[in-house]
């Protein structure tokens, strides 16, 4: 009895599968997903195909017959110079000067975060405003004078600060504190104001109300942190090619070395093993704390 | 605070000063931020046990008065005492007060048993003790269910109840309120406002509670205080401030609708407006002899109509523009000289919009400022 142009509309509005919109959508997402995940295959294919079967010239092809051997090189045996026991020992190097890195950079950011957002004191906002200023000026500009510092620093305290890992963990703490200041002010800004007023007539001081308080509120925030510091650290290059000597060089610059070396033949497959193996870290990172990441990014990002 | 005083050399300073028998003692307190002066030689005496609301419209200055007893905000000039004691450079925690927030502030990480203890550990109390206090403000305010449980988790009644047990379980002689019930539903804002009365009256301790909210005021207080830039207008009982206001700001500030209020002049005992002129007979001067240009204002509530017209001393017509029905009484929108004039009628009235109503009121009954200075004469 009921045909469908009789209907009346009711509930909720029918929707079309493929209509326009969501061709579009799609359409571009897919596209755009290729233009990523491309390199990612090829990079991926590449390092587990055999050198002949590379020769072959057939970039995309899945590989003939599954070999790890280039990934245990490009770990264990590839040679930089005198050194043939590959990426390993700069990613050992690489652990060494992230953890203190991150920990006194997310540390000591933290603290200062906090107590210009919430104690303010005369020149606060002057002494944030130079912070901020430090985050624009560029790198280059400061690459020389640090390493009179580090030298001249080092002589004082009677150790070898530059050219060891100590050196290149105190450059990293320096250069994150501008950029991890801000991110954690602007979070501790946008916690509301009673709170901590709450805190101060509960009697909690400087120190109770930034750990009873303020950290267990925060997480999201410090995961940020540690994120942008542990990527950042980890994909350096330029302070670990400058600070340190091929001993203590970071995983980065010892994969320049093996991928850019000129003797020899190109080993596309131990080349390709070795990238992603140096890329691990942040990718690990990124997968496990994604969600949290884009939380805390919009919680510090909204509020300045 | 670290500086050269010590607890034993501030109490020594106190006896002889009149602060000692009131709670808390406010004596010409200037606040300023920068070029900004937000209290201006402000003065103020609460007396022990004493339920008083500071009441004025946002900006007044009003919350940062309670943040100044509180210690949250360092003062410019002046100085604080409470229970005698001289607390001006004192560290909140060290002040004995409570304080409840609009927001109700409570740490979100924290279960109602932790935000309840954390003033508590912070002063490392002994943990029975701790128990003890947090139990008993937990069956004062019935949240015994809810210790567990997380901020997140209650409803805004519930949050607002924890807020103030935080400040109950410190046991401490001064209450301040800042807008506590605001955050709050009107009917949710009302239930609490009559527990927060039974409160009062069994514990027995200072309270200073600032709102905006009149009916509040109205309700709570023993003593009101109402600010305007500020500087305190008028300090008195409800009923004072609501019968006799001190200046025209206090008048047209308290009762809803606002006072009526009509322009004219006073000469010889009798007021004479623009579209209405009367005797003054029975009036109660503040200034006796007064002449000069003043303002005449009258509740709507003391405007008779009906039958009680014709035995009030003015009588006057006036033609109805709006009519708003509340149920328990009826609230009229006339003109008189060009004005606003409003009458508020028994719920029953049957008055339509474009009648004209015949309207009386006693003079005694209303309140005459000086339109120069807007005091009351």
């Amino acid at each position: 009895m009921v045909d469908a142009t009789a209907i009346e509309p009711r509930g909720p509005k029918p929707k079309r599968a493929f209509s326009s919109t969501n061709i579009m959508l799609y359409g571009t997402l897919l596209l755009v997903s290729v233009y990523y995940l491309l390199p990612l295959y090829v990079m991926i294919v590449t390092s587990l195909k055999g050198m002949p079967e590379i020769r072959l010239g057939n970039v995309f092809a899945p590989p003939l017959e599954v070999t790890f051997e280039p990934w245990v090189k490009a770990w264990a045996e590839a040679c930089t110079g005198v050194n043939c026991d590959g990426l390993s020992r700069g990613f050992w190097n690489s652990v060494a000067i992230l953890i203190p890195s991150v920990a006194v950079s997310i540390a000591v950011a933290s603290v200062s975060g906090y107590a210009l957002a919430n104690w303010r004191f005369r020149g606060s906002e002057t002494f944030f405003t130079i912070l901020i200023f430090g985050a624009f000026i560029p790198y280059q500009v400061m690459i020389y004078p640090i390493v009179i510092i580090l030298r001249e620093l080092g002589g004082f305290l009677g150790i070898q600060l530059m050219g060891s890992i100590w050196g290149l963990v105190i450059v990293h703490t320096i250069f994150g504190m501008p950029i991890l200041t801000l991110l954690f002010r602007n979070y501790f800004t946008s916690v509301p104001e009673e709170l901590f007023k709450a805190a101060r007539v509960d009697g909690a001081g400087f120190w109770g109300i930034f750990f009873k308080i303020m950290v267990p509120m925060s997480l999201p925030i410090f995961v940020v942190a540690m994120i942008l510091q542990v990527t950042g650290i980890w994909n350096d290059f330029l302070f670990g090619v400058i600070y340190t000597k091929p001993e203590t060089y970071p995983m980065t610059v010892q994969l320049n070395n093996i991928v850019n070396s000129v003797q020899g033949v190109k080993e596309y497959n131990v080349n390709m093993a070795a990238t992603l193996l140096t890329g691990l870290v942040p990718l690990t990172i990124y997968f496990v704390s994604g969600r949290l990441f884009v939380r805390g990014i919009a919680a510090g990002a909204v509020k300045g | 605070m670290g500086g050269p005083h010590t607890s034993e050399d501030i109490e020594i300073e106190i006896p002889g000063t009149s602060s000692k028998e009131h709670s808390v003692s406010i004596q010409s307190l200037d606040l300023s931020f920068g070029a900004v002066e937000v209290l201006k030689n402000l003065n103020l005496d609460i007396e022990d046990g004493e339920f008083l609301v500071l009441l004025g419209s946002s900006g007044c200055g009003k919350s940062t008065l309670l943040n100044c007893i509180a210690g949250l905000l360092e003062i410019t000039d002046g100085q604080i005492f409470i229970k005698g004691r001289n607390v001006t450079w004192a560290e909140p925690s060290e002040r004995g007060i409570g304080m409840v927030f609009q927001s109700y502030a409570l740490y979100p990480q924290m279960s109602v048993e932790g935000n309840l203890s954390f003033g508590l550990k912070n002063a490392r109390m002994p943990k029975d003790q701790i128990a003890e206090r947090v139990a008993r403000a937990a069956e004062i305010l019935q949240i015994e269910p809810l210790l567990k449980r997380k901020p997140g988790a209650l409803s805004g009644g519930q949050r607002q109840r924890v807020a103030i047990g935080r400040a109950l379980v410190r046991d401490v002689d001064v209450f301040l309120f800042d807008e506590p019930l605001s955050n709050l539903d009107a009917k949710l804002r009302a239930d609490l406002r009559v527990e927060l009365k039974q409160l009062h009256a069994r514990l027995g301790n200072t309270m200073i509670y600032v709102t905006h909210d009149q009916v509040e005021a109205m309700t709570l207080a023993d003593r009101i205080a109402i600010m305007k830039d500020g500087i305190i207008q008028q300090l008195a009982a409800p009923s004072e401030i609501y019968h006799r206001p001190v200046n025209k700001y206090v008048a047209d500030f308290i009762g809803s609708p606002s006072m009526n209020f009509l322009e004219g002049f006073v000469q010889d005992g009798s007021f004479s407006g623009s579209a209405v002129s009367f005797p003054l007979v029975s009036y109660d001067f503040s200034r006796q002899d007064f002449t000069g240009a003043a303002t005449f204002g009258i509740r709507p509530e003391h405007i008779v109509t009906g039958e009680a017209v014709t035995a009030a001393p003015v009588q006057l017509s006036v033609p109805v523009s709006v009519v708003e029905p509340l149920g328990a009484d009826t609230l009229a929108l006339t003109q008189l000289g060009g004005d606003p004039f409003w009458i508020r009628m028994e719920g029953e009235a049957t008055v339509r919009a474009g009648d004209t109503l015949s309207i009386g009121f006693d003079p005694a009954r209303g309140s005459l400022f000086d339109a120069q200075d807007e005091k009351r004469i």
